[in-house]
Protein backbone atom coordinates (compact mmCIF):
# COMPACT_ATOMS: atom_id res chain seq x y z
CA UNK A 1 0.00 0.00 0.00
CA UNK A 2 1.06 3.58 -0.68
CA UNK A 3 1.02 6.88 1.26
CA UNK A 4 -1.17 8.26 -1.57
CA UNK A 5 -3.72 5.42 -1.33
CA UNK A 6 -5.09 8.07 2.15
CA UNK A 7 -6.87 11.43 1.66
CA UNK A 8 -5.63 14.43 2.11
CA UNK A 9 -7.15 14.61 5.87
CA UNK A 10 -5.44 10.70 6.60
CA UNK A 11 -2.28 12.21 5.79
CA UNK A 12 -2.67 15.53 7.61
CA UNK A 13 -3.12 12.99 10.90
CA UNK A 14 -0.51 11.19 9.87
CA UNK A 15 1.95 14.10 9.85
CA UNK A 16 0.38 15.48 12.98
CA UNK A 17 1.20 12.33 15.11
CA UNK A 18 4.73 12.05 13.90
CA UNK A 19 3.68 8.51 12.17
CA UNK A 20 5.85 10.17 8.82
CA UNK A 21 7.48 12.93 7.84
CA UNK A 22 7.09 15.57 4.93
CA UNK A 23 10.25 13.47 3.50
CA UNK A 24 8.44 10.13 3.34
CA UNK A 25 5.54 11.78 1.11
CA UNK A 26 8.05 13.41 -1.21
CA UNK A 27 10.01 10.40 -1.16
CA UNK A 28 6.48 8.12 -2.36
CA UNK A 29 6.53 10.37 -5.04
CA UNK A 30 9.93 10.31 -6.25
CA UNK A 31 10.36 6.58 -6.14
CA UNK A 32 7.20 6.27 -7.60
CA UNK A 33 8.28 8.31 -10.25
CA UNK A 34 11.21 6.48 -10.93
CA UNK A 35 9.41 2.98 -11.14
CA UNK A 36 7.03 3.57 -14.09
CA UNK A 37 7.44 7.37 -15.48
CA UNK A 38 9.36 5.84 -18.12
CA UNK A 39 6.40 4.21 -19.05
CA UNK A 40 3.89 6.70 -18.20
CA UNK A 41 5.51 10.21 -19.49
CA UNK A 42 3.33 11.72 -16.85
CA UNK A 43 6.15 14.44 -16.42
CA UNK A 44 7.90 17.01 -18.46
CA UNK A 45 10.03 18.65 -15.63
CA UNK A 46 10.89 17.41 -12.08
CA UNK A 47 11.76 19.78 -9.53
CA UNK A 48 13.64 17.18 -7.15
CA UNK A 49 16.19 19.45 -5.17
CA UNK A 50 13.39 22.19 -4.41
CA UNK A 51 11.31 19.30 -3.91
CA UNK A 52 13.20 17.91 -0.68
CA UNK A 53 14.62 21.44 0.29
CA UNK A 54 10.67 22.08 1.01
CA UNK A 55 10.53 18.78 2.92
CA UNK A 56 13.50 19.67 4.79
CA UNK A 57 11.72 23.15 5.45
CA UNK A 58 7.95 22.07 6.72
CA UNK A 59 9.86 18.93 8.30
CA UNK A 60 12.04 21.16 10.31
CA UNK A 61 10.06 23.97 10.99
CA UNK A 62 8.51 24.00 14.70
CA UNK A 63 5.14 22.14 15.37
CA UNK A 64 3.25 25.32 15.83
CA UNK A 65 3.88 26.70 11.86
CA UNK A 66 3.01 22.81 10.86
CA UNK A 67 -0.16 24.34 9.28
CA UNK A 68 -1.89 24.96 5.88
CA UNK A 69 -4.53 22.82 4.23
CA UNK A 70 -2.18 20.98 1.78
CA UNK A 71 1.11 21.01 4.12
CA UNK A 72 3.57 19.06 2.86
CA UNK A 73 0.79 17.12 0.15
CA UNK A 74 2.93 16.46 -3.14
CA UNK A 75 1.43 18.01 -5.91
CA UNK A 76 1.86 18.07 -10.18
CA UNK A 77 1.09 21.12 -12.07
CA UNK A 78 0.23 21.41 -15.64
CA UNK A 79 2.45 22.75 -17.53
CA UNK A 80 0.52 25.71 -19.12
CA UNK A 81 0.35 27.03 -15.03
CA UNK A 82 3.61 29.44 -14.52
CA UNK A 83 5.96 28.95 -11.77
CA UNK A 84 8.53 31.00 -10.73
CA UNK A 85 11.95 29.98 -11.45
CA UNK A 86 10.50 26.30 -12.91
CA UNK A 87 10.63 26.07 -16.63
CA UNK A 88 7.23 25.68 -17.94
CA UNK A 89 7.02 24.59 -21.53
CA UNK A 90 2.97 24.58 -22.00
CA UNK A 91 3.89 21.25 -23.88
CA UNK A 92 5.36 23.33 -26.83
CA UNK A 93 9.00 23.40 -28.85
CA UNK A 94 8.43 26.72 -28.83
CA UNK A 95 9.11 26.97 -25.16
CA UNK A 96 11.05 24.34 -24.73
CA UNK A 97 13.61 27.30 -23.11
CA UNK A 98 11.33 29.02 -21.33
CA UNK A 99 13.16 28.68 -17.77
CA UNK A 100 11.41 31.30 -15.71
CA UNK A 101 8.29 32.28 -15.96
CA UNK A 102 9.31 35.10 -13.20
CA UNK A 103 6.43 34.44 -11.41
CA UNK A 104 4.11 32.14 -9.77
CA UNK A 105 -0.05 31.77 -10.66
CA UNK A 106 -2.33 33.18 -8.06
CA UNK A 107 -3.33 29.16 -8.44
CA UNK A 108 0.49 28.42 -7.25
CA UNK A 109 0.52 31.22 -4.60
CA UNK A 110 -2.37 29.32 -3.35
CA UNK A 111 -0.66 26.45 -3.37
CA UNK A 112 2.44 27.76 -1.49
CA UNK A 113 0.19 29.56 1.17
CA UNK A 114 -1.10 26.26 2.25
CA UNK A 115 2.46 24.74 1.86
CA UNK A 116 2.15 22.29 -1.00
CA UNK A 117 4.99 20.48 -2.44
CA UNK A 118 5.74 21.01 -6.26
CA UNK A 119 6.63 17.71 -7.60
CA UNK A 120 7.44 18.64 -11.14
CA UNK A 121 5.16 20.03 -14.17
CA UNK A 122 2.58 17.88 -16.10
CA UNK A 123 2.95 16.68 -19.72
CA UNK A 124 0.23 18.52 -21.90
CA UNK A 125 -1.13 18.35 -25.05
CA UNK A 126 0.54 21.53 -26.89
CA UNK A 127 -1.08 24.35 -25.55
CA UNK A 128 -3.84 22.00 -24.22
CA UNK A 129 -4.77 21.75 -27.79
CA UNK A 130 -5.53 17.98 -27.92
CA UNK A 131 -7.27 14.75 -26.41
CA UNK A 132 -4.79 12.53 -26.01
CA UNK A 133 -1.64 14.33 -24.80
CA UNK A 134 0.00 12.91 -28.23
CA UNK A 135 0.39 16.42 -29.48
CA UNK A 136 2.96 17.19 -27.03
CA UNK A 137 6.38 18.51 -28.33
CA UNK A 138 7.68 15.92 -25.39
CA UNK A 139 6.50 12.45 -25.79
CA UNK A 140 2.67 10.97 -26.16
CA UNK A 141 1.98 10.46 -21.77
CA UNK A 142 0.43 6.84 -21.33
CA UNK A 143 -2.56 5.72 -19.55
CA UNK A 144 -1.75 4.37 -16.76
CA UNK A 145 -4.06 1.28 -16.44
CA UNK A 146 -3.19 0.28 -19.94
CA UNK A 147 -0.22 2.23 -21.53
CA UNK A 148 -1.22 0.95 -25.25
CA UNK A 149 -4.23 3.71 -24.36
CA UNK A 150 -3.81 7.31 -24.00
CA UNK A 151 -4.84 9.08 -20.88
CA UNK A 152 -6.63 11.80 -22.53
CA UNK A 153 -6.28 15.59 -22.68
CA UNK A 154 -5.36 18.10 -22.74
CA UNK A 155 -4.19 17.60 -19.16
CA UNK A 156 -3.38 14.07 -19.62
CA UNK A 157 -0.39 14.05 -17.14
CA UNK A 158 -1.89 15.66 -14.48
CA UNK A 159 -4.19 12.95 -14.14
CA UNK A 160 -2.12 9.88 -15.31
CA UNK A 161 0.20 11.16 -12.74
CA UNK A 162 -2.43 10.96 -10.22
CA UNK A 163 -3.73 7.50 -11.39
CA UNK A 164 -0.33 5.99 -11.11
CA UNK A 165 0.16 7.31 -7.90
CA UNK A 166 3.22 9.28 -8.44
CA UNK A 167 1.07 12.34 -6.68
CA UNK A 168 -1.65 13.13 -4.69
CA UNK A 169 -3.10 16.05 -6.84
CA UNK A 170 -2.01 18.02 -10.09
CA UNK A 171 -3.66 20.83 -11.20
CA UNK A 172 -5.26 20.73 -14.93
CA UNK A 173 -6.96 23.15 -17.28
CA UNK A 174 -10.33 22.64 -19.00
CA UNK A 175 -11.18 24.42 -21.97
CA UNK A 176 -13.63 21.83 -23.47
CA UNK A 177 -12.75 19.19 -21.51
CA UNK A 178 -9.42 18.74 -20.74
CA UNK A 179 -9.38 18.09 -16.67
CA UNK A 180 -12.72 15.79 -17.32
CA UNK A 181 -11.75 13.73 -20.03
CA UNK A 182 -8.18 12.62 -19.29
CA UNK A 183 -9.62 12.30 -15.28
CA UNK A 184 -12.46 9.76 -16.79
CA UNK A 185 -9.85 8.10 -18.40
CA UNK A 186 -7.47 7.16 -15.99
CA UNK A 187 -10.24 6.78 -12.94
CA UNK A 188 -9.86 9.73 -11.01
CA UNK A 189 -11.75 12.88 -10.13
CA UNK A 190 -11.55 16.23 -12.14
CA UNK A 191 -13.12 19.00 -11.68
CA UNK A 192 -13.90 21.82 -13.87
CA UNK A 193 -14.99 24.34 -11.82
CA UNK A 194 -17.41 27.35 -13.00
CA UNK A 195 -15.95 29.88 -15.03
CA UNK A 196 -14.92 32.83 -12.58
CA UNK A 197 -14.46 30.61 -9.90
CA UNK A 198 -10.43 30.09 -10.21
CA UNK A 199 -8.16 32.82 -11.06
CA UNK A 200 -6.25 32.38 -14.69
CA UNK A 201 -3.54 35.03 -13.73
CA UNK A 202 -0.47 32.74 -15.18
CA UNK A 203 -2.17 30.32 -17.20
CA UNK A 204 -1.37 30.17 -20.67
CA UNK A 205 -4.26 31.78 -22.34
CA UNK A 206 -5.87 29.01 -24.86
CA UNK A 207 -9.51 30.16 -25.48
CA UNK A 208 -10.36 32.72 -22.76
CA UNK A 209 -14.00 32.75 -22.65
CA UNK A 210 -13.23 29.16 -21.82
CA UNK A 211 -10.54 28.32 -19.86
CA UNK A 212 -10.69 27.35 -16.64
CA UNK A 213 -7.96 25.65 -13.75
CA UNK A 214 -9.50 23.19 -11.91
CA UNK A 215 -8.22 19.92 -9.58
CA UNK A 216 -7.52 16.17 -9.80
CA UNK A 217 -7.58 13.51 -7.15
CA UNK A 218 -8.54 10.48 -6.42
CA UNK A 219 -10.94 11.15 -4.55
CA UNK A 220 -13.28 13.48 -4.32
CA UNK A 221 -12.91 14.92 -0.58
CA UNK A 222 -9.31 15.68 -1.58
CA UNK A 223 -10.61 17.28 -4.53
CA UNK A 224 -12.61 19.56 -2.31
CA UNK A 225 -9.79 20.07 -0.37
CA UNK A 226 -7.74 21.72 -3.26
CA UNK A 227 -10.70 23.82 -5.33
CA UNK A 228 -10.97 25.55 -1.45
CA UNK A 229 -7.12 26.28 -2.13
CA UNK A 230 -7.31 27.55 -5.44
CA UNK A 231 -10.91 29.28 -5.93
CA UNK A 232 -12.09 33.03 -5.35
CA UNK A 233 -11.32 36.26 -7.25
CA UNK A 234 -8.47 38.15 -7.54
CA UNK A 235 -7.37 41.50 -8.73
CA UNK A 236 -5.15 40.08 -11.07
CA UNK A 237 -7.36 37.99 -13.13
CA UNK A 238 -10.67 40.57 -13.99
CA UNK A 239 -13.28 37.60 -15.36
CA UNK A 240 -12.59 36.23 -11.65
CA UNK A 241 -16.23 36.35 -10.09
CA UNK A 242 -17.02 37.98 -6.70
CA UNK A 243 -18.44 35.40 -5.22
CA UNK A 244 -17.59 34.06 -1.82
CA UNK A 245 -16.09 30.62 -1.62
CA UNK A 246 -17.96 28.20 0.61
CA UNK A 247 -16.56 25.19 2.81
CA UNK A 248 -16.52 22.54 0.16
CA UNK A 249 -15.40 19.78 2.30
CA UNK A 250 -18.02 20.67 4.39
CA UNK A 251 -20.57 19.72 1.72
CA UNK A 252 -19.64 16.40 1.55
CA UNK A 253 -22.36 15.11 3.94
CA UNK A 254 -23.37 11.81 1.77
CA UNK A 255 -26.47 13.66 1.81
CA UNK A 256 -28.42 13.36 -1.62
CA UNK A 257 -32.35 12.48 -0.15
CA UNK A 258 -34.87 14.34 -2.44
CA UNK A 259 -31.46 15.48 -5.21
CA UNK A 260 -33.18 16.32 -8.43
CA UNK A 261 -30.97 14.67 -11.32
CA UNK A 262 -31.65 15.39 -15.28
CA UNK A 263 -30.02 13.05 -17.37
CA UNK A 264 -30.21 14.68 -21.06
CA UNK A 265 -31.15 12.06 -23.13
CA UNK A 266 -28.51 13.63 -25.67
CA UNK A 267 -25.67 12.01 -23.06
CA UNK A 268 -27.44 8.17 -23.34
CA UNK A 269 -28.19 7.96 -26.79
CA UNK A 270 -26.65 7.50 -30.46
CA UNK A 271 -23.17 7.54 -30.67
CA UNK A 272 -22.45 6.76 -26.63
CA UNK A 273 -20.69 3.16 -25.87
CA UNK A 274 -23.06 0.38 -24.21
CA UNK A 275 -20.73 -0.19 -21.81
CA UNK A 276 -20.67 3.12 -20.94
CA UNK A 277 -24.43 3.73 -20.81
CA UNK A 278 -24.38 0.54 -18.70
CA UNK A 279 -21.67 2.25 -16.20
CA UNK A 280 -23.84 5.37 -16.01
CA UNK A 281 -27.49 3.68 -15.85
CA UNK A 282 -26.03 1.79 -13.00
CA UNK A 283 -24.70 4.90 -11.52
CA UNK A 284 -28.35 6.20 -11.69
CA UNK A 285 -29.46 3.26 -9.74
CA UNK A 286 -27.22 3.82 -7.04
CA UNK A 287 -28.71 7.86 -6.80
CA UNK A 288 -32.14 6.19 -6.42
CA UNK A 289 -31.04 4.04 -3.44
CA UNK A 290 -29.60 6.70 -1.79
CA UNK A 291 -33.11 8.99 -2.31
CA UNK A 292 -32.58 10.96 -5.46
CA UNK A 293 -34.55 10.96 -7.95
CA UNK A 294 -33.82 11.54 -11.59
CA UNK A 295 -35.73 11.97 -15.35
CA UNK A 296 -35.18 12.34 -18.90
CA UNK A 297 -34.34 15.51 -20.23
CA UNK A 298 -32.93 17.45 -23.52
CA UNK A 299 -30.21 19.49 -24.10
CA UNK A 300 -31.82 19.87 -27.83
CA UNK A 301 -28.43 22.10 -28.56
CA UNK A 302 -25.70 19.65 -27.79
CA UNK A 303 -25.35 18.07 -30.76
CA UNK A 304 -24.20 21.52 -32.09
CA UNK A 305 -21.69 21.79 -28.99
CA UNK A 306 -18.71 20.56 -31.04
CA UNK A 307 -19.01 22.89 -33.88
CA UNK A 308 -19.68 26.06 -32.33
CA UNK A 309 -16.24 25.19 -29.90
CA UNK A 310 -14.19 24.31 -32.46
CA UNK A 311 -14.58 28.07 -33.99
CA UNK A 312 -14.94 29.83 -30.75
CA UNK A 313 -11.79 28.44 -29.18
CA UNK A 314 -9.38 27.93 -32.19
CA UNK A 315 -10.61 31.84 -32.87
CA UNK A 316 -9.86 32.95 -29.61
CA UNK A 317 -6.66 30.56 -29.46
CA UNK A 318 -5.37 32.41 -32.88
CA UNK A 319 -5.76 35.79 -31.46
CA UNK A 320 -3.86 34.48 -27.80
CA UNK A 321 -1.42 32.61 -29.47
CA UNK A 322 -0.38 35.39 -31.62
CA UNK A 323 1.71 36.81 -28.75
CA UNK A 324 4.28 33.90 -29.19
CA UNK A 325 6.65 36.05 -31.95
CA UNK A 326 10.09 35.21 -30.81
CA UNK A 327 11.24 38.41 -29.42
CA UNK A 328 10.97 38.58 -25.79
CA UNK A 329 11.00 34.42 -24.88
CA UNK A 330 10.50 30.91 -26.79
CA UNK A 331 12.82 29.96 -29.26
CA UNK A 332 13.48 32.18 -32.13
CA UNK A 333 13.88 30.44 -35.66
CA UNK A 334 17.40 30.65 -37.31
CA UNK A 335 16.56 30.73 -40.44
CA UNK A 336 15.83 34.67 -40.93
CA UNK A 337 17.08 37.78 -42.53
CA UNK A 338 14.55 40.32 -41.55
CA UNK A 339 11.78 40.41 -39.00
CA UNK A 340 8.29 38.79 -40.89
CA UNK A 341 10.30 35.56 -41.47
CA UNK A 342 11.44 35.40 -37.91
CA UNK A 343 7.74 35.56 -36.94
CA UNK A 344 6.73 32.75 -39.85
CA UNK A 345 10.02 30.88 -39.51
CA UNK A 346 9.64 31.02 -35.42
CA UNK A 347 6.04 30.06 -35.10
CA UNK A 348 6.26 27.78 -37.97
CA UNK A 349 9.00 25.45 -36.26
CA UNK A 350 7.73 26.28 -33.01
CA UNK A 351 4.31 25.24 -33.05
CA UNK A 352 3.26 21.75 -33.77
CA UNK A 353 0.55 20.30 -36.36
CA UNK A 354 -2.57 20.57 -34.49
CA UNK A 355 -1.48 23.75 -32.98
CA UNK A 356 -1.20 25.39 -36.43
CA UNK A 357 -4.39 23.29 -37.92
CA UNK A 358 -6.33 25.81 -35.30
CA UNK A 359 -4.49 28.82 -35.25
CA UNK A 360 -5.18 28.76 -38.67
CA UNK A 361 -8.91 27.89 -38.72
CA UNK A 362 -9.78 30.02 -35.89
CA UNK A 363 -7.87 33.05 -38.26
CA UNK A 364 -10.07 32.08 -41.01
CA UNK A 365 -13.15 32.30 -39.37
CA UNK A 366 -11.83 35.54 -37.78
CA UNK A 367 -10.94 37.26 -41.27
CA UNK A 368 -12.88 39.20 -43.73
CA UNK A 369 -15.83 38.39 -45.00
CA UNK A 370 -16.14 34.81 -42.77
CA UNK A 371 -16.64 36.03 -39.32
CA UNK A 372 -20.28 36.56 -39.02
CA UNK A 373 -20.98 33.40 -40.86
CA UNK A 374 -18.47 31.54 -38.65
CA UNK A 375 -17.36 33.17 -35.67
CA UNK A 376 -20.33 35.26 -34.77
CA UNK A 377 -23.17 32.37 -35.46
CA UNK A 378 -20.95 30.07 -33.31
CA UNK A 379 -21.58 32.55 -30.58
CA UNK A 380 -25.39 32.92 -31.07
CA UNK A 381 -25.52 29.27 -31.46
CA UNK A 382 -23.52 29.01 -27.80
CA UNK A 383 -26.38 31.16 -26.21
CA UNK A 384 -28.95 28.27 -27.41
CA UNK A 385 -26.20 25.84 -25.70
CA UNK A 386 -26.68 27.92 -22.55
CA UNK A 387 -30.04 28.40 -22.54
CA UNK A 388 -30.68 25.04 -22.60
CA UNK A 389 -28.69 24.07 -19.09
CA UNK A 390 -30.63 27.42 -17.57
CA UNK A 391 -33.56 26.10 -18.47
CA UNK A 392 -33.36 22.66 -16.81
CA UNK A 393 -31.65 24.83 -14.08
CA UNK A 394 -34.92 25.80 -12.83
CA UNK A 395 -36.48 22.44 -12.24
CA UNK A 396 -33.18 20.49 -11.36
CA UNK A 397 -29.86 20.17 -9.10
CA UNK A 398 -27.71 18.33 -11.37
CA UNK A 399 -27.36 17.08 -15.01
CA UNK A 400 -26.07 13.45 -15.09
CA UNK A 401 -24.14 11.61 -17.83
CA UNK A 402 -21.46 9.95 -18.93
CA UNK A 403 -18.60 11.79 -18.97
CA UNK A 404 -16.82 10.45 -22.49
CA UNK A 405 -18.60 7.85 -25.10
CA UNK A 406 -15.85 5.91 -24.85
CA UNK A 407 -13.20 4.60 -22.54
CA UNK A 408 -9.70 5.49 -23.32
CA UNK A 409 -8.84 4.75 -27.35
CA UNK A 410 -5.86 3.43 -28.25
CA UNK A 411 -2.49 5.54 -28.83
CA UNK A 412 -2.66 6.62 -32.28
CA UNK A 413 -5.98 5.62 -33.37
CA UNK A 414 -7.12 8.76 -33.77
CA UNK A 415 -4.40 10.74 -34.35
CA UNK A 416 -4.50 11.58 -37.91
CA UNK A 417 -8.18 12.25 -37.89
CA UNK A 418 -8.93 15.71 -36.30
CA UNK A 419 -12.51 15.58 -36.71
CA UNK A 420 -13.12 12.10 -34.84
CA UNK A 421 -10.82 13.14 -32.35
CA UNK A 422 -12.58 16.46 -32.02
CA UNK A 423 -16.08 14.88 -32.42
CA UNK A 424 -15.16 12.27 -28.58
CA UNK A 425 -15.41 15.44 -26.79
CA UNK A 426 -19.05 16.42 -27.31
CA UNK A 427 -19.85 15.67 -23.84
CA UNK A 428 -17.66 17.95 -21.94
CA UNK A 429 -17.68 20.53 -24.80
CA UNK A 430 -21.49 21.63 -23.40
CA UNK A 431 -20.46 22.74 -20.04
CA UNK A 432 -18.00 24.97 -20.64
CA UNK A 433 -19.58 26.53 -23.47
CA UNK A 434 -22.52 27.08 -20.96
CA UNK A 435 -19.85 28.10 -17.73
CA UNK A 436 -21.20 25.80 -15.45
CA UNK A 437 -18.75 23.50 -13.47
CA UNK A 438 -18.52 19.44 -13.73
CA UNK A 439 -16.70 16.60 -12.37
CA UNK A 440 -15.88 13.47 -13.51
CA UNK A 441 -15.68 10.40 -11.00
CA UNK A 442 -15.04 7.10 -11.61
CA UNK A 443 -17.93 4.75 -12.02
CA UNK A 444 -16.91 1.50 -13.34
CA UNK A 445 -15.02 -0.51 -15.88
CA UNK A 446 -15.19 -1.39 -19.42
CA UNK A 447 -14.65 -5.37 -20.44
CA UNK A 448 -11.10 -4.30 -20.74
CA UNK A 449 -9.94 -2.88 -17.60
CA UNK A 450 -10.31 0.77 -18.69
CA UNK A 451 -12.15 3.08 -16.40
CA UNK A 452 -15.04 4.48 -17.35
CA UNK A 453 -16.01 8.48 -15.60
CA UNK A 454 -19.35 10.09 -14.59
CA UNK A 455 -19.97 13.44 -15.29
CA UNK A 456 -21.83 15.48 -12.98
CA UNK A 457 -22.96 18.98 -13.78
CA UNK A 458 -24.22 21.95 -11.56
CA UNK A 459 -25.61 25.11 -11.65
CA UNK A 460 -23.05 28.22 -11.50
CA UNK A 461 -21.01 28.49 -8.48
CA UNK A 462 -22.82 25.83 -7.27
CA UNK A 463 -19.71 23.48 -6.75
CA UNK A 464 -21.17 22.41 -3.15
CA UNK A 465 -23.83 20.16 -5.04
CA UNK A 466 -21.89 19.14 -7.32
CA UNK A 467 -18.70 17.67 -4.90
CA UNK A 468 -22.09 16.32 -2.31
CA UNK A 469 -23.19 14.33 -5.60
CA UNK A 470 -20.02 13.22 -6.41
CA UNK A 471 -19.14 11.96 -3.12
CA UNK A 472 -22.60 10.48 -2.33
CA UNK A 473 -21.34 7.97 -4.76
CA UNK A 474 -17.94 7.44 -4.46
CA UNK A 475 -18.78 6.83 -0.71
CA UNK A 476 -21.52 4.02 -1.97
CA UNK A 477 -19.13 2.44 -4.46
CA UNK A 478 -15.87 1.04 -4.40
CA UNK A 479 -14.85 1.86 -7.99
CA UNK A 480 -12.20 4.84 -6.55
CA UNK A 481 -10.14 1.93 -4.56
CA UNK A 482 -9.16 0.03 -7.33
CA UNK A 483 -5.60 1.00 -8.66
CA UNK A 484 -3.82 0.24 -12.44
CA UNK A 485 -1.19 -2.00 -12.36
CA UNK A 486 0.75 -0.71 -14.68
CA UNK A 487 2.13 -2.39 -17.76
CA UNK A 488 -0.68 -4.54 -18.26
CA UNK A 489 -4.79 -4.46 -17.96
CA UNK A 490 -6.19 -5.04 -14.44
CA UNK A 491 -9.86 -4.65 -13.10
CA UNK B 1 -18.89 27.75 -48.92
CA UNK B 2 -17.26 25.16 -47.24
CA UNK B 3 -14.88 24.63 -50.22
CA UNK B 4 -11.87 26.42 -48.74
CA UNK B 5 -8.98 26.76 -51.75
CA UNK B 6 -5.44 26.52 -51.52
CA UNK B 7 -4.65 30.26 -52.25
CA UNK B 8 -6.77 30.86 -49.09
CA UNK B 9 -4.99 29.14 -47.26
CA UNK B 10 -2.08 30.82 -47.92
CA UNK B 11 -3.33 33.96 -47.71
CA UNK B 12 -4.79 32.84 -44.16
CA UNK B 13 -0.95 31.62 -43.09
CA UNK B 14 0.26 35.02 -43.79
CA UNK B 15 -2.34 36.53 -41.64
CA UNK B 16 -1.47 34.00 -38.71
CA UNK B 17 2.39 34.70 -39.45
CA UNK B 18 3.23 30.54 -40.00
CA UNK B 19 5.05 29.67 -43.19
CA UNK B 20 3.87 26.51 -44.65
CA UNK B 21 4.97 24.19 -47.50
CA UNK B 22 3.28 23.38 -50.94
CA UNK B 23 2.84 20.40 -49.39
CA UNK B 24 1.19 21.50 -45.77
CA UNK B 25 -0.92 24.22 -48.06
CA UNK B 26 -2.72 21.06 -49.92
CA UNK B 27 -3.01 19.10 -46.84
CA UNK B 28 -4.15 22.17 -44.66
CA UNK B 29 -6.47 23.05 -47.53
CA UNK B 30 -7.84 19.29 -47.38
CA UNK B 31 -8.13 19.33 -42.96
CA UNK B 32 -9.84 23.47 -43.44
CA UNK B 33 -12.65 22.21 -45.98
CA UNK B 34 -13.60 19.22 -43.89
CA UNK B 35 -13.50 21.45 -40.62
CA UNK B 36 -15.60 23.94 -41.92
CA UNK B 37 -17.92 21.37 -43.49
CA UNK B 38 -18.61 20.04 -40.28
CA UNK B 39 -18.85 23.62 -38.79
CA UNK B 40 -21.91 24.52 -41.82
CA UNK B 41 -24.47 22.16 -39.51
CA UNK B 42 -24.73 25.37 -37.25
CA UNK B 43 -26.74 26.73 -40.34
CA UNK B 44 -29.29 24.72 -39.83
CA UNK B 45 -30.26 26.45 -36.87
CA UNK B 46 -32.16 29.83 -36.80
CA UNK B 47 -30.32 32.33 -35.06
CA UNK B 48 -32.18 35.75 -36.22
CA UNK B 49 -32.62 37.54 -32.81
CA UNK B 50 -30.25 35.60 -31.05
CA UNK B 51 -27.49 37.64 -29.20
CA UNK B 52 -23.97 35.92 -29.24
CA UNK B 53 -22.62 34.94 -25.73
CA UNK B 54 -19.19 36.00 -25.67
CA UNK B 55 -18.71 35.96 -21.86
CA UNK B 56 -21.23 33.73 -19.72
CA UNK B 57 -20.83 35.17 -16.81
CA UNK B 58 -22.73 38.65 -16.56
CA UNK B 59 -20.53 41.52 -15.95
CA UNK B 60 -18.39 44.17 -18.00
CA UNK B 61 -15.73 46.58 -17.25
CA UNK B 62 -14.21 45.45 -14.40
CA UNK B 63 -12.41 48.19 -12.77
CA UNK B 64 -9.66 48.88 -10.47
CA UNK B 65 -7.34 51.86 -9.29
CA UNK B 66 -3.93 52.58 -11.46
CA UNK B 67 -1.64 52.19 -8.59
CA UNK B 68 2.34 52.16 -9.97
CA UNK B 69 4.47 49.47 -8.33
CA UNK B 70 7.06 47.60 -9.12
CA UNK B 71 6.83 44.11 -10.85
CA UNK B 72 9.78 42.76 -12.51
CA UNK B 73 13.34 44.79 -13.30
CA UNK B 74 14.86 45.50 -17.07
CA UNK B 75 17.11 42.09 -16.66
CA UNK B 76 14.43 39.90 -15.93
CA UNK B 77 12.30 41.15 -18.71
CA UNK B 78 14.85 40.18 -21.15
CA UNK B 79 16.46 37.00 -18.95
CA UNK B 80 13.79 34.67 -21.35
CA UNK B 81 14.36 37.01 -24.46
CA UNK B 82 16.34 34.80 -27.48
CA UNK B 83 17.92 37.94 -28.48
CA UNK B 84 19.27 41.36 -26.55
CA UNK B 85 21.89 44.48 -26.75
CA UNK B 86 22.55 46.95 -24.67
CA UNK B 87 18.90 46.42 -22.13
CA UNK B 88 16.69 45.91 -25.42
CA UNK B 89 15.93 43.11 -27.31
CA UNK B 90 17.27 42.69 -30.64
CA UNK B 91 14.99 41.79 -33.58
CA UNK B 92 16.17 41.67 -37.24
CA UNK B 93 15.79 44.33 -39.82
CA UNK B 94 12.29 45.55 -39.71
CA UNK B 95 13.17 47.20 -43.60
CA UNK B 96 15.36 45.96 -46.63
Amino acid sequence: MSLFDHTIKELEEKLHNKEITVKDLVDTSFNRIKEVDEDVKAFITLDEENAYAKAKELDDAPDTDKTGALFGIPGGIKDNIMTNGLRTTCGSAFLDNFNDPLYDATVIEGLNKEKAVTIGKMNMDEFAMGSSNETSYYAATRNPWNTDYVPGGSSGGSAAAVGAGEVLFSLGSDTGGSIRQPAAFCGVVGLKPTYGRVSRFGLAAFASSLDQVGTITRTVEDNARVLEVIAGQDKMDSTSANVDVPSYTEALTGDVKGLKIAVPKEYIGEGVDPEVKEAVLNALKVYESLGATWEEVSLPHSKYAVAAYYLISSSEASANLARFDGVRYGVRSENADNMLDMYKNSRSEGFGKEVKRRIMLGTFALSTGYYDAYYKKAQKVRTLIKNDFDKIFEDYDVVIGPTTPTPAFKVGEKIDDPLTMYTGDLLTIPVNLAGTPGISVPCGFSETGLPIGLQIIGKHFDESTVYRAAHAFEQATDHHTKRPQLGGVSK
Amino acid sequence: MSDITKDQVKHVAHLARLAITEDEAAELTKELSAIIGFAEQLNELDTEGVEPTTHVLNMKNVMRKDEPKATITQEEALKNAPDKKDGHYRVPAIMD
